[in-house]
């Protein structure tokens, strides 16, 4: 059952050294505060999974918190790179970064795979591409009906998944609508779980196209108004689109980064 | 090229080109940058009725500007329908429902094939790409495939370092081999002019911008380019398209 508490006790609680963490939220619904506050409780050795790693996981992977990234694509959207993830893997800085990669498709199939308890998902996918000799998470599957060749991808079972949602009630009840990306499937996959929010409501008044987790299905809930941003949250924020573009020469620079990381996250 | 043709960029060229190969109410799964530029140029001028989807699981989205990511919220805000991410790739693509899907590469060899993966040895890379994202599966599952890209010898290579979406393969014959349902890749839009496939499944220039000679395009292509017996010249862009274009960029989103 859902506990409101504050950001720090919900990342203190659910989050330890060594876990696999996926934090997700589609381009939308980024989950830019929880993030920040896993900096600052300086947690190490984390598996970090997202299908597009963006900003929020630059900034993890700068800081020193990653040993591994499971992802689909690894850019700054619209933009161009991602420096800290490339330093990472093309330099080891500021430590060697092992890499797990996917289709978005696979990735998207994995969860699905997690919160439906099953040991795999199966899609049309990878054949012919080099992201098939993966032996541990890809495997050809043969259709028992039809004997066609098919792509098995494993599930994603993290330990923690950690969105940004726009409202939740005082159960815990959690609400988001707009792009709802695969949250609702990454939340269910997890063992542990941390919902942002922008608002905590006395009552959830229905919403077109909204996903609900009920409480039951939550760990924390914690109340952090503009919780997404530089992302966004439809119907509360717009999405900083000027923070993705000076992002790049922020991340550009292992000097520049670690000033903005001491700034605005570490002070 | 000369001076009557420097009003316009090679870039607006490339997205002209790309959005004069749309028709009205296709269905067409577009990318940021060039591709979306393009796609929402058609919906602007001569193809109203085009339908964009985007993989954040907007389906029938009709910005006014163009969006600087693919899950801006005006996307959301004048869909048809959004769907969740799973849905997306399960429901809308796979099955093979969507027309047409527009990639970028970084690399793209004779037969279609693209990396956007690595440059270099994948372990140890040189440039670390962003990698697939959606763009396995658009290849393979859409009807047909437009890949939009700058053409030079880093970019247009004998060899790819990754294969990260499949065009021909080695060539004929390897998508069926593979069970790749669609048709794959039809046309390559460069900022020199237009490649399409033979019979043979090798990209040949089929069409060439003003102001750009065949000379030109084998200087920059990293195979012995083939050339077309019916090799078009490619108009200018028109008035009504740059203003259209330029009206899209200066909105934004």
């Amino acid at each position: 059952m859902a506990e409101i508490v504050s950001l720090t006790a919900a990342i203190g609680s659910a989050i330890h050294d060594g876990d696999t963490v996926a934090m997700e939220g589609f381009t939308h619904l980024i989950p830019h505060a929880a993030g920040r506050e896993v900096i600052r409780q300086r947690r190490r050795g984390l598996t970090l999974v997202r299908m597009t790693p963006d900003v929020i996981y630059d900034q993890l992977i700068g800081a020193g918190c990653a040993r591994k990234l499971v992802f689909s694509w690894g850019g700054n959207p619209g933009v161009g790179s991602l420096h800290r993830f490339r330093d990472a893997v093309e330099n080891s800085w500021p430590g060697p970064l092992e890499i797990e990669e996917h289709s978005h498709a696979g990735m998207a199939n994995r969860y699905v795979a997690g919160a439906s308890g099953l040991p795999f998902a199966v899609l049309r996918g990878y054949a012919g591409t080099g992201l098939a000799g993966q032996p541990a998470s890809i495997r050809e599957i043969t259709c028992p009906f039809t004997g066609e060749q098919l792509t098995a991808v494993s599930a994603l079972r993290p330990d923690v998944t950690v969105i940004h949602a726009q409202r939740a009630d005082r159960a815990g009840n959690v609400q988001f609508w707009g792009i709802t990306g695969v949250q609702k499937e990454a939340v269910l996959a997890a063992q542990r779980s941390v919902v942002t929010v922008e608002e905590i409501v006395d009552e959830l008044d229905p919403r077109p196209g909204a996903v609900v987790l009920p409480a039951w299905t939550v760990g924390y809930v914690a109340e952090v108004p503009g919780g997404a941003h530089p992302s966004y949250a439809l119907d509360y924020s717009a999405r900083d689109n000027d923070f993705y573009v000076a992002w790049d020469a922020i991340s550009r620079d292992r000097e520049a980064f670690t000033a903005w990381l001491e700034r605005e996250v570490l002070a | 090229m000369s001076d009557d043709t420097a009003d316009y960029t090679a870039d607006e060229m490339m997205t002209v080109t790309a959005a004069r190969t749309l028709r009205d109410q296709m269905t067409c799964f577009v990318g940021i940058g060039l591709p979306s530029a393009a796609a929402n140029l058609a919906r602007a001028t001569h193809a109203p009725g085009l339908v964009l989807i985007y993989e954040s699981g907007t389906i029938g989205a009709k910005p006014g500007g163009l969006p600087l990511s693919i899950g801006d919220g005006i996307l959301a805000q004048t869909a048809d329908a959004v769907v969740s991410v799973p849905e997306i790739f399960n429901y809308w693509l796979q099955p093979g429902r969507i027309d047409l899907g527009f990639l970028g590469a970084a690399q793209i060899d004779k037969f279609g094939n693209i990396n956007t993966t690595v440059i270099g040895e994948y372990a140890a890379p040189k440039i670390r790409l962003p990698g697939a994202g959606g763009a396995p599966e658009i290849a393979s599952c859409c009807r047909e495939v437009t890949v939009v890209l700058r053409q030079n010898l880093r970019a247009f290579t004998g060899r790819l370092d990754f294969i990260t979406s499949v065009g021909f393969g080695d060539g004929p014959g390897t998508r069926q081999r593979l069970g790749l349902a669609g048709a794959g890749p039809q046309k390559i839009i460069t900022d020199l002019g237009v490649l399409e496939p033979d019979d043979t499944c090798e990209f040949v220039l089929t069409g060439v911008y003003p102001g750009v000679s065949v000379r030109d395009v084998r200087a920059r292509t990293g195979w012995e380019l083939r050339v077309s017996p019916e090799l078009a010249q490619i108009p200018a862009p028109g008035p009504a398209e740059l203003t259209a274009l330029r009206a899209l960029q200066a909105k934004g989103a």
